[in-house]
């Protein structure tokens, strides 16, 4: 297991150097010199050259990427052109504001989707079943915006019961209906998959209650391959976050990334990108390690 | 001991199991042979009840103990599956939950059904692993089943299927999946434990190669119906049938070819 | 069984609907879309079926127009997608070794990022229009297809057929074109149509933040950007877009779904 531990701490290693690769890429996308964007143009250009080679601007770009590189390794993503704060303490302020909305969300979406998909599964074919399938498929052609605007419309517009903005209700409702319904359907994937196994028909002829042999014995296995997809649904998560925080002012990392993309912020836009990035790296290592943890098949292969 | 009498079982679209009866007492084991697909694990599961919808048990009685089985209420069944009358399949390879240990998953079914506490009912998971012959049982039982050979995960399947000493085993093909010389260790623990524990066995299986050699008396059976029955020596040398000689025969041309 | 074939019935007769409304807009639009022609935001009426907007135009003529919009980005953005996907999953999968392991890095590193942001950051450098929105969408989701495509590559590899083939002489695009990818559709039609749903949801999100379709240019989601400030005096003008998107890719999911069941791909 440790050997296995470190093997995948490794791998990171060229992960976030791609990363740091496209983000670095993506950030030199912006047209024009950054210095131009908030130094006053009538500055002298003796001045300008200082500032350029202050920033290392006047550098070759390979040599602009490794300094980079080099203090994106220290957590140093230079200033904020609007705030002129350091990069990394404006995303150090929102970030758990983040994270306060995404937990709960993450917990709750758990809490509903796993007997949701298990009843699914087990009532195959039932008005239940057809009910949560129909509601999963529609979960996931809704907009997330746009549930946002309509919970907003009915809850805050039409029933006075929270207020659009400030709360965390709405936003909280939006990201979990965004998050359940993809894995709604994989959990009762999974979980019918399993019940079609010869091991639960050895389960029911060893004369286990079906209480038992449900679960204990179907949905061990059944949250094997869900703990895999929680780790995938990460970078969704995430996504889900910048738009649901702008729709409800929710003051997080995600409403700093879109504002900062209006401002043209690029230090702050390629902090955040980096940092999603390495969070949810660090998430789906976390479900792989999880994954090894609950699947005895792999541990022992992984522990050899 | 176990009477099954003019059991059908449907499918939407097929009836898989058309009025057959069967006896089988302790210590005794009865053969049932029919090609694949012909009904035989669907009778097995019925006499378990473990028939899953859209598949329906449409008449007959299995009497089991002076009861009918398949009148009793489900609270009551499970109180005969896996205690009194145990199951084993034909892969062993997917039939053990490979998420637990297989001392867990033999003691669980001593837990259950005779309400040992934990330390006993592994101590019981312990012997039986014994009694099938795994080696070092006692540190084995922490393994997990994909640890195990093919073999031994159906001698783990046995030990689990007579963990509550049941009065019935009904074993579906368990040397299918198996290979030759595996089959025959199988066979011989089957022999072994039989006398042990004066079991009733009914043995579900497409040759007549291993009823030879275990079952006095055998049944045949063609699409979901019994089309001859009797002693197994006499069905051998006067099959009445022609499907019955055609299942002879292949298993002739088998050992001709080898 | 039955009800998946019912779903992808109904899914595919709405999906047609839309298209064809989308083909013949023009034709049947009452209005020009980009012309202010009543007064704002009026409730829905028999002359301004699904009422007028903040600056006075007919939602139901936007509504038309920005089905084209919507549809086009979609189905362009999944094109592109499903050609990079398809290239690079088709090499991985065919040459293995060194060049599989570099794009499957790539892939685990393209995956690494909130994709939405990403094409976000990346629409705020660039000119917003819509064929930067069609590139960005198609170049920040072809990930899921090379996984595919290389799966399948995998699997077809080694089939008899292709051993056969390489014996014989044939080339590697020709073995790569001509015998496997023909064999490997299924799974990527199935995984077009489900992509198209999620670019149509992208570009309305996209639109909706006011970096994706620009106006006057009407698409559904640029039609919900302005709607937020309205959602008390004009609710129609939020409802009905986002009603029109759900439909549509709910009926692209349902298509997906039966073809997958009809053309038997497993996932």
């Amino acid at each position: 297991m440790r050997k296995y531990l470190f093997r995948r701490l490794l791998q990171l290693v060229p992960l976030l150097i791609g990363i740091s690769l496209i983000s670095f890429f993506v950030m030199h996308l912006a047209p024009g010199d950054p210095t131009a964007l908030f130094i006053d143009p009538n500055v002298k250009p003796e001045e300008l050259a200082r500032v350029r080679a202050n920033w290392g601007l006047d550098q070759p770009i390979y040599v602009q990427y490794f300094l980079w590189l080099k203090n994106a390794c220290l957590l140093d993503f230079g200033r904020s052109y609007t705030t002129g704060q350091p990069v990394i303490n404006e995303i150090g302020q929102r970030l758990p504001v983040t994270l306060l909305l995404m937990a709960p969300s993450f917990l709750l979406t758990l809490l509903i989707t796993i007997p949701l998909g298990v009843i699914s599964a087990v009532r195959k074919g039932s008005w239940f079943d057809n009910a949560v399938t129909f509601l999963s498929f529609a979960g996931m052609a809704i907009p997330t915006f746009w549930l946002g605007l309509m919970l907003m419309l009915l809850f805050s517009v039409k029933l006075h019961w929270f207020p659009a903005v400030g709360n965390i209700i709405l936003p909280l409702i939006t990201m979990t209906i965004g998050s359940l319904a993809g894995l709604t359907r994989y959990q009762r994937a999974s979980m019918l998959e399993v019940l079609n196994q010869d091991f639960i028909r050895t389960a029911r002829a060893k004369g286990l209650p079906e209480r038992v042999v449900i679960f204990k014995h179907a949905l061990r296995n059944a949250l094997i391959p869900t703990v895999t997809i929680l780790g995938l649904t990460l970078p969704d998560l995430f996504g889900g976050a910048f738009i649901i925080e702008t729709i409800f002012a929710w003051p997080g990392m995600g409403r700093l990334g879109v504002q900062s993309i209006f401002q043209r912020d690029y230090p702050i836009i390629m902090g955040i990108v980096m940092i999603s990035a390495l969070l949810i790296i660090i998430g789906n290592l976390l479900a792989d390690i999880g994954y090894a943890l609950v699947d005895p098949r792999i541990r022992y292969e992984k522990s050899k | 001991m176990l009477e099954v009498r003019n059991l059908s079982v449907v499918y939407p679209d097929v009836t898989a199991v058309e009025g057959v009866g069967l006896t089988v007492a302790s210590g005794e084991s009865l053969g049932v042979v029919g090609e694949s697909g012909s009904g035989k694990s669907t009778l097995a599961l019925a006499i378990m009840r473990l028939i899953q919808p859209p598949g329906r048990v449409v008449s007959g009685e299995v009497i089991f103990d002076g009861r009918d089985l398949l009148k009793l209420p489900e609270p009551e069944m499970v109180k005969v599956r896996g205690a009194r009358i145990s199951m084993i399949f034909q892969d062993p390879f997917t039939s053990l939950n490979p998420v637990f240990t297989v001392g867990e998953q033999i003691a669980e079914t001593i837990r259950l059904h005779q309400g040992m506490n934990r330390v006993d009912a592994w101590a019981g998971a312990v012997r039986m692993l014994e009694t099938v012959h795994i080696k070092e049982a006692a540190k084995r039982a922490h393994d997990y089943p994909h640890q195990f050979s093919g073999g031994m995960r159906q001698r783990v399947m046995i030990a689990m299927a007579l963990a509550c000493r049941p009065e019935i085993l009904i074993a579906d093909e368990p040397t299918t999946a198996l290979d030759a010389t595996i089959q025959a260790e199988v066979v011989r623990l089957l022999r072994e434990v039989q006398a042990e524990f004066n079991l009733g066995i009914i043995y579900i299986t497409h040759s007549f190669d291993i009823i030879k050699a275990l079952c006095r008396r055998v049944i045949v059976i063609n699409k979901g119906r019994v089309v001859e029955a009797g002693e197994t020596e006499k069905i051998l040398s006067e099959p009445a049938q022609n499907y019955t000689k055609k299942l002879i025969n292949s298993l002739r041309e088998l050992h001709a070819a080898h | 069984m039955r009800r998946v074939n019912r779903q992808a019935l109904f899914g595919a007769a709405l999906l047609g609907f839309f298209v064809i409304l989308a083909i013949i807009a023009p034709l049947i639009a009452p209005y020009n879309p980009d012309e202010i022609v009543e007064s704002q935001t009026l409730a829905p009426s028999l002359s301004h079926l699904f009422g007028t907007d903040d600056l006075g135009r007919d939602l139901f003529s936007r509504a038309l127009h920005g089905a084209r919009i919507s549809l086009t980005v979609g189905f362009v953005a999944v094109l592109i997608s499903v050609l990079i996907g398809t290239l690079f999953g088709a090499v991985s999968g065919y040459y293995g070794g060194f060049l599989d392991s570099v794009i499957m890095r790539f892939v685990d590193v393209m995956l690494a990022f909130p994709s939405i942001f990403l094409i976000l950051a990346i629409q705020s450098m660039l000119t917003p229009n819509i064929y930067n929105v069609m590139a960005v969408i198609g170049l920040t989701s072809w990930m899921g297809v090379a996984r595919l495509v290389r799966g399948e590559f995998l699997r077809i590899r080694e089939l008899q057929y292709v051993e056969a083939a390489r014996a014989i002489g044939c080339s590697d695009p020709r073995i790569i074109f001509r015998h496997i990818l023909p064999n490997a559709q299924s799974p990527i039609i199935v995984a077009a149509t489900l992509g198209m749903a999620g670019a149509i949801l992208t570009e309305s999100a996209l639109s909706f933040l006011g970096l994706g379709v620009q106006p006057p240019m009407a698409s559904w989601g640029n039609m919900l950007m302005d709607s937020q400030a309205y959602l008390f005096d004009a609710p129609w003008m939020s409802i009905i877009p986002g009603l029109l998107i759900l439909l549509t890719v709910l009926s692209l999911y349902f298509v997906g779904e039966g073809l997958r069941e009809k053309l038997n791909v497993r996932g």
